[in-house]
């Protein structure tokens, strides 16, 4: 009754191809957006932030941009790891080259970094399909982990080989760094994020979008219409980098502090893979969704047990995580392919009836 | 530049200058190479029977190996064991057709892939919980001993492992191309629905499929483990197969074999002379760039069809 | 519907082949095709016809003879340069977009006439928005044309199968195309489909004046709105004329028609 959309009709093209058509929508997002600028950094707890919220962000940028290319282009891929360690390790020297530079300006090169390697790997998309693909990301992610590995220069020669994130300001406000407070550095992921979502909707919804979807759905078919693959590949893998470079520079720089290769590997890709098809491949509002269950099962699971007045050594708990995760995509898969968007959206479609059942 | 160039060259010349440790390199890169595989052919019998790709393979060669060290542990002689471990694998297949594969029937094969995953991350949770985490010495009784041929170094385990992995790989090149039971296995491949329409009992056939890929895995498993121990970067292995059945194609048996031998040559001799040119390490990422060469020059890899498209 | 004396053929296909290893699909094919008309290409199944439309699309590369568009040879061209031609299709076995709604299928069939830059795109603003719209506004105009208005939010996956088809009609119609390629439009639809389909198509030689080459199995249709007839059988061209003079042909009633009525 209340989510109706009974005396809202559409006058124009505009206002009917608009992200939130139902006043109701936009009135709630617009209230939630002020919510989560304001609330956590004034309410939640150190930890809430440090390893609910700060990660939950991080990986939902992650996962939009994974969602672009594999979702949405259809393109599947394997390497995301890599990609996010192209956007940390480049914010890196960048930020150590250039230490006067704005930060958010280093994660937006750092972004085109990963963006043009992601431009490199994706030039095999013409002539390899589907699992092949799979395989040529997996190239890129395992022989991107060897170079920064190898090469001592994008450490700066540091002898334990980590990389970590030098203090910066922006506005005055220490948001890096060791002296960076939680607050501050989640306003700034939430930012960027929000940001990246929005400008990952307009292009889904126009012309990038659709040509996108067309390859991914009959790619023969966009093809005669006059859809060139190769530049429309190239675009997504272009842009997907970006997405994923700048969530591996806010991975370091704002969440962890300093890191090491391994925090990029392939249980990485695996997990942002899993983030996608929990959350809803092709949706934007899945990778959200995806990024938030994944970043919460840990918790509830370390939790859980001291609810249930149970102590779990911590080896066993890591394993029935493992098999949660697995159990769980399974579930997924079988009862709902399309994720956790479209169970949201049959519910959004249920409360417009509500509280009559059809 | 033409430091370059002679640093490029001069592993040539080290091959020359020591033959007998070139072939000693060459049989550990053979050894390695079947390993693969046996890997890559179960997942060619299930890819070949069901469509599905079975990311799981690296796991379940893992939770065969895990499932007999387990119960040659708590005390049980070896062919029992073997024998154990071959009846939960088949358990293990019964169970996957069920809860897994029968579910999804109907969905698309990216889906079934994914999976597959989450049965991978299953099983490796499960593996690890049922038998522990650490690294367990796999002892079948054979002797972990070398004995010279020729001025070469030859290792009587690997020797064996090596013969029965080909008498295994031989056995199945045959089951599939000749039998009857693997004409129909190859009917379900190309369309479920059309080969339950005809009769073909498709339950029947992937708890078998599922099975013997078990078998292979547990060879394989058997083979790994009494080599460097049974491990969790076991699975990894999987990740390795992608290489290997991109050069020898999804559906061809013989292709797992020539895929897992280049590779497994190729990746030993890359990283052994030119390894050290560059830091070491070139294993890691060599089979998938490799792979990725091959790729770009024939889309189907070495063995596989041709895939026509038609509108 | 007559094409306009001394002019050059919209399309002129000149002595095709077309070989699948062993198998020669077409055989020295050649047909023509003036601008303004309604020609039908029909034949048994297996005759080829699919085939010659894939070539004319781009999608096969003959291995013998030229195709020509518009006077100007295009035998070479890869399909995205052939649809920048002007040449738009429709497909035997539906190929529409199923991730995406039929508003959003028709619009990716304007593709070729938005002029991008992602950047703008991405901002939502300005020439980006505008083109956007005005893109709607004219899909919008074909949605009406076709009376699909009901179900333009639809998933495209979701819809029955005569409704797919027209749905693939518009999105053809989208690229505004010169030259428009229709396999099989009324398959699998009953007779009031059918009727709406022939009208659509006859309006749309008639309003936009655009060229339609079209295989079909409904003699009737094939009679009823078609100026031009060409019989391919077993690869090769057995007979081309009009409607009337193409049913009498022995060689077509023997291969395809069955035994003649008298009438």
């Amino acid at each position: 009754m209340i989510y109706r959309e009974a005396g809202q009709f559409k006058t124009t093209y505009a206002a009917d191809q608009a992200i939130f058509p139902i006043l109701q929508d936009r009135v709630l997002v617009t209230l939630g957006l002020v919510a989560a600028f304001l609330l956590p950094p004034l309410l939640a707890s150190e930890y809430w932030l440090q390893a609910v919220l700060i990660p939950f962000m991080i990986y939902a940028l992650a996962a939009l941009g994974l969602n672009l290319l594999t979702g949405y282009a259809g393109q599947l891929s394997l390497g995301t790891g890599g990609f996010m360690a192209v956007g940390a390790y480049a914010a890196y020297k960048i930020a150590t080259s250039f230490p006067g530079l704005n930060i958010l300006l280093v994660f937006a090169l750092a972004g085109l970094v990963s963006a043009g390697v992601g431009l490199l790997f994706g030039i095999p998309s013409l002539r390899i399909k589907g699992f092949y693909l799979a395989v040529a990301t997996l190239a890129a992610q395992f022989f991107l982990i060897w170079l920064f590995n190898k090469v001592a220069w994008f450490v700066n020669y540091a002898p334990s080989g980590t990389i970590t994130a030098p203090p910066r300001t922006v506005f005055g406000v220490m948001v890096t760094g060791p002296l960076a407070t939680a607050p501050v550095r989640y306003v700034v992921v939430l930012g960027v994020a929000v940001l990246l979502a929005l400008v990952a909707k307009n292009l889904v919804r126009g012309r990038v979008g659709r040509s996108w979807m067309a390859i991914r759905d009959r790619d023969i078919a966009a093809e005669i219409i006059g859809i060139r693959p190769l530049p429309t590949k190239l675009l997504a893998f272009a842009i997907s980098s970006f997405y994923c470079g700048v969530a591996g520079a806010e991975f370091v720089f704002l969440y962890l502090g300093s890191a090491e290769t391994t925090a990029f590997d392939i249980t990485l890709s695996f997990l942002v893979l899993f983030m996608v098809i929990i959350g809803g491949l092709g949706s934007i509002l899945g990778s959200f969704l995806g990024a938030a269950f994944i970043v919460l099962v840990p918790i509830f699971l370390t939790n859980a047990p001291h609810l249930l007045h149970l102590s779990l050594p911590v080896a066993l708990q890591k394993q029935i995580e493992l098999m949660v995760f697995g159990a769980l995509i399974i579930f997924f898969l079988i009862v709902e392919p399309h994720g956790l968007a479209r169970l949201w959206q049959i519910s959004k479609e249920k409360l417009r009836l509500w509280p009559f059942p059809h | 530049m033409i430091d370059l160039l002679a640093a490029l060259v001069a592993p040539f010349r080290e091959i020359a200058g020591a033959p007998t440790f070139f072939v000693e390199v060459l049989l550990g890169g053979i050894f390695a190479g079947l390993l693969y595989s046996l890997v890559a052919l179960g997942f060619v019998l299930i890819f070949k029977a069901s469509g599905v790709f079975n990311f799981a393979q690296g796991v379940m060669v893992l939770f065969a190996a895990l499932t007999l060290v387990g119960l040659m542990e708590r005390g049980a002689p070896v062919m029992l064991a073997l024998v154990l471990t071959m009846a939960v694998m088949v358990a293990l297949a019964f169970a996957i057709e069920k809860l897994v594969l029968r579910p999804l029937v109907n969905q698309e094969y990216i889906i079934l892939f994914m999976a597959t995953i989450g049965l991978n991350f299953f099983l490796e949770g499960f593996g690890e919980m049922v038998w522990g985490a650490n690294v367990k010495r796999l002892d079948v009784g054979i002797p972990d001993r070398s004995f010279m041929l020729k001025g070469v170094q030859i290792n009587q385990l690997e020797l064996t492992a090596a013969i029965t992995a080909a008498v295994l790989v031989t056995v199945l090149a045959v089951f599939f191309q000749r039998t009857r039971i693997g004409r129909a296995l190859r009917a379900v491949a190309d369309d479920h629905e059309a080969a339950l329409s005809i009769g073909i009992p498709l339950k029947t056939i992937w708890v078998v499929v599922w099975s013997v890929s078990g078998l292979v895995a547990l060879v394989a498993g058997v083979m790994w483990g009494a080599k460097s121990g049974v491990q969790f970067s076991l699975s990894l292995i999987a990740l390795k197969a992608l290489p290997v059945l991109i050069l020898g194609g999804f559906t061809s048996v013989p292709g797992a074999i020539a895929g897992g031998l280049i590779i497994g040559v190729g990746e030993k001799v890359a990283e052994v002379y030119w390894g050290p040119l560059v830091g070491g390490a070139i294993e890691n990422w060599f089979a998938y760039v490799l792979a990725l060469g091959f790729l770009l020059i024939r889309p189907q890899g070495l063995f596989g069809e041709k895939i026509i498209e038609r509108v | 519907m007559t094409a306009t004396a001394g002019s050059a053929p919209l399309l002129q296909v000149d002595d095709i082949s077309v070989r699948f290893g062993a198998l020669l699909a077409l055989n020295r094919v050649s047909l023509s095709v003036p601008r303004g008309e309604i020609a039908a290409i029909i034949g048994p199944n297996g005759a080829g016809k699919t085939t010659l439309l894939n070539c004319i699309s781009g999608f096969y590369q003959p291995s013998e003879g030229r195709i020509a568009f518009a006077g100007r040879d295009r035998t070479r061209l890869s399909p995205p340069d052939v649809a920048a031609l002007g040449i738009a299709r429709t497909f035997q076995n539906v190929a529409l977009f199923r991730g995406m709604s039929v508003l959003d299928n028709i619009m990716t069939g304007r593709i070729l006439k938005m002029r991008g830059n992602f950047l703008l795109d991405a901002l939502w603003w300005g020439p980006a928005r505008r083109q956007e719209l005005a893109h709607r506004a004219f899909v919008e105009r074909i949605i009406d044309f076709l009376e699909i208005q009901a179900i333009r939010k639809s998933p495209a996956g979701l819809l029955p199968y005569g409704l797919q088809k027209r749905v693939e009609l518009a999105r053809a119609l989208a690229a505004e195309p010169q030259l428009l390629l229709l396999d099989e439009p009324m398959a699998g639809m009953n007779v009031e489909e059918k009727e709406d389909m022939c009208r659509f198509i006859l309006d749309v030689n008639s309003e936009f004046g655009t060229t339609i080459a079209l295989i079909e199995h409904d003699m009737g249709v094939v009679m009823d709105i078609c100026d031009h007839v060409v019989v391919l059988d077993y690869g090769r061209k057995i007979a081309d004329g009009t409607p009337e003079h193409v049913r009498k042909d022995q060689a077509v009633l023997d291969a395809y028609l069955g035994v003649a009525h008298h009438d």
